[in-house]
């Protein structure tokens, strides 16, 4: 019932008087990676729907945090390793590569924006996409699936570039409608558990729902690597899986559902610094 | 041929009146404060049962939400809704048995699920669709069990 993260005060209260003290929120934790601090917290934006805005970081194990302080232990490298490998191979019938066209630190910038209106397509964008275009219509190679290793490795390279960064998703102008969808979205009760996001990451993060310790589910830290599955997690695939807990149908990975949530979502992460990729349990 | 049919409208008939006494979702009488009165199936709850259901996952999965000394041999409780130590000393039979059948009428909107209602959120899983999270029997099992929590 308590809101462990509202005051510092009662977080310590917590802490000495909590049943599950180990799992509480670190508010003296550091993000400390090669010498640069990112930080990971923030002050919501004013009228929004949160004050305070908490990385999920902040709400992992010591051990799950620990993994993220050094880019060796942090298991999502091997990945970034394979996302760089796929950037320089050449593949598709225009025998080009990534590289051919781009570095990788071009794309600094680029992941706190995202996703984001584009003019020429008509639709929002989302990393993925921008990936595939590159891909059947600058390559003459084959889409990637949405949150298979090869892309989710891709977006973990180019989501790197921009770690430390502020995430800064436009609300306005042409996703106006989009970001209302999201929101809907976002406050719909679904599935025979009959919740909604908010239910869990706006009214009780800081709580334990049995073994889990309740973050806001903010979306900086994508893609993430997560202990349960050893593997990189794409944004879509846990909305998916929050969805399948509560019992609801999750809408498709790439759908104009999940494009809207994803946006809405990480506009209530504005301000937030990009950590990506993380590690998660 | 006969036989086997006559024995099959035997096995519905059968079937049918084991039903009879209870009480289907959409049917469920609520008194004032979302209280309900009578048992859902006329048979006694099993406290032994309700406990087991109390913390399952797949079922009542209460813990998630709820902490529960009683139960202390489950190292994880959550703590979403109020404490249940001493709940039966709160609330009488009827209102317990209101409270899990649809939560929202005693709580307004709260995130606890209803678990026997079948009016539930949008989009539920092939697999739960038009069906309660606990049946009728699994209910009244949960329902003796909190009223051992004293
Ligand atoms: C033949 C050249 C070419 C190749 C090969 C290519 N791209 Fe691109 N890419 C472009 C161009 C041109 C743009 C559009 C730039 C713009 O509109 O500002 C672009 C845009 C992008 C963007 C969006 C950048 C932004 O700031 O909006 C991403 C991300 C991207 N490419 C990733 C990739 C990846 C990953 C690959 C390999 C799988 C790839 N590209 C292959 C030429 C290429
Ligand atoms: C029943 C509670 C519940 C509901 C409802 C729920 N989630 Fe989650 N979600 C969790 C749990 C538990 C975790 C893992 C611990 C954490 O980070 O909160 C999680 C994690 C997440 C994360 C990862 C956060 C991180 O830092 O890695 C995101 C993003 C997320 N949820 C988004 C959503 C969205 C969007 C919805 C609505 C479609 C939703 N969740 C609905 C329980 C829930
Ligand atoms: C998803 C979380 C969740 C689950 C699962 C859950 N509850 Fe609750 N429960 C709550 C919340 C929250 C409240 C407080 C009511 C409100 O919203 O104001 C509550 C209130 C109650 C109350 C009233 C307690 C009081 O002191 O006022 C009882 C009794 C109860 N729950 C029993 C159960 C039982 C039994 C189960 C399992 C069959 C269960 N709950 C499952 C969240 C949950």
């Amino acid at each position: 019932m308590k809101k462990l993260l509202s005051t510092v005060a009662l977080g310590i209260a917590a802490l000495t008087i909590g049943q599950a003290a180990s799992a509480d929120p670190s508010r003296t934790a550091k993000l400390v990676i090669d010498g640069t601090e990112i930080s990971t917290h923030a002050k919501g934006m004013a009228g929004g729907p949160l004050d305070e805005l908490y990385s999920g970081w902040l709400f992992r194990s010591d051990e799950t945090r620990a993994l993220q302080l050094d880019d060796f232990d942090n298991p999502a490298f091997v990945f970034v390793d394979d996302g760089e490998t796929l950037f320089n191979k050449v593949d598709g019938s225009e025998g080009k590569s990534c590289s051919s066209c781009h570095e990788a630190g071009d794309f600094k910038g680029l992941r706190p924006v995202l996703p984001r209106w584009n003019e020429a397509k008509g639709k929002i964008y989302s990393m993925e996409n921008y990936i595939n275009d590159c891909r059947t219509e600058r390559m003459g190679a084959d889409k990637w699936k949405w949150s298979k290793p090869k892309m989710t490795s891709m977006v973990a390279l180019i989501s790197l570039q921009s770690r430390g960064l502020p995430i800064n998703v436009a609300t306005d102008g042409p996703v106006a409608d989009i970001y209302e969808k999201g929101k809907e979205l976002y406050y719909t009760r679904v599935g025979q558990l009959d919740m909604a996001c908010s239910n869990c990451h706006e009214d009780n993060y800081g709580n334990m729902i049995r073994a889990d310790h309740l973050s806001q589910g903010q979306i900086n830290g994508f893609p993430t690597y997560r202990l349960k599955n050893a593997k990189l997690n794409s944004i879509h695939a846990r909305f998916k899986g929050c969805m399948k807990n509560i019992r609801a149908k999750p809408y498709g990975q790439g759908s104009d559902e999940f494009q809207a949530l994803e946006l809405y979502v990480a506009s209530r992460g504005n301000g937030l610094s990009v950590e990506a990729p993380s590690v998660r349990n | 041929m006969r036989s086997l049919a006559i024995a099959s409208i035997g096995a519905a008939i059968f079937a049918t009146s084991a039903f009879a006494t209870e009480v289907a979702p959409d049917s469920v009488t609520f008194g004032e404060g979302g209280t309900v009165a009578t048992s859902l199936t006329g048979v006694a709850g099993d406290p032994a049962s309700g406990r087991k259901l109390f913390a399952n996952r797949k079922l009542g999965n209460c813990l998630a939400c709820h902490v529960n000394s009683e139960l202390s041999e489950q190292q994880f409780h959550g703590e979403i809704g109020p404490s249940l130590d001493g709940v039966a000393s709160r609330y009488d039979e009827a209102k317990l048995r209101g409270i899990l059948v649809n939560s929202k009428m005693s709580f307004e909107d709260t995130m606890m699920p209803s678990f026997y209602r079948l009016k539930n959120g949008a989009r539920t899983m092939k697999k739960f669709d038009g069906k309660t999270i606990l049946t009728a029997q699994q209910l009244e099992d949960v329902l003796a069990y909190l009223k051992t929590l004293k």
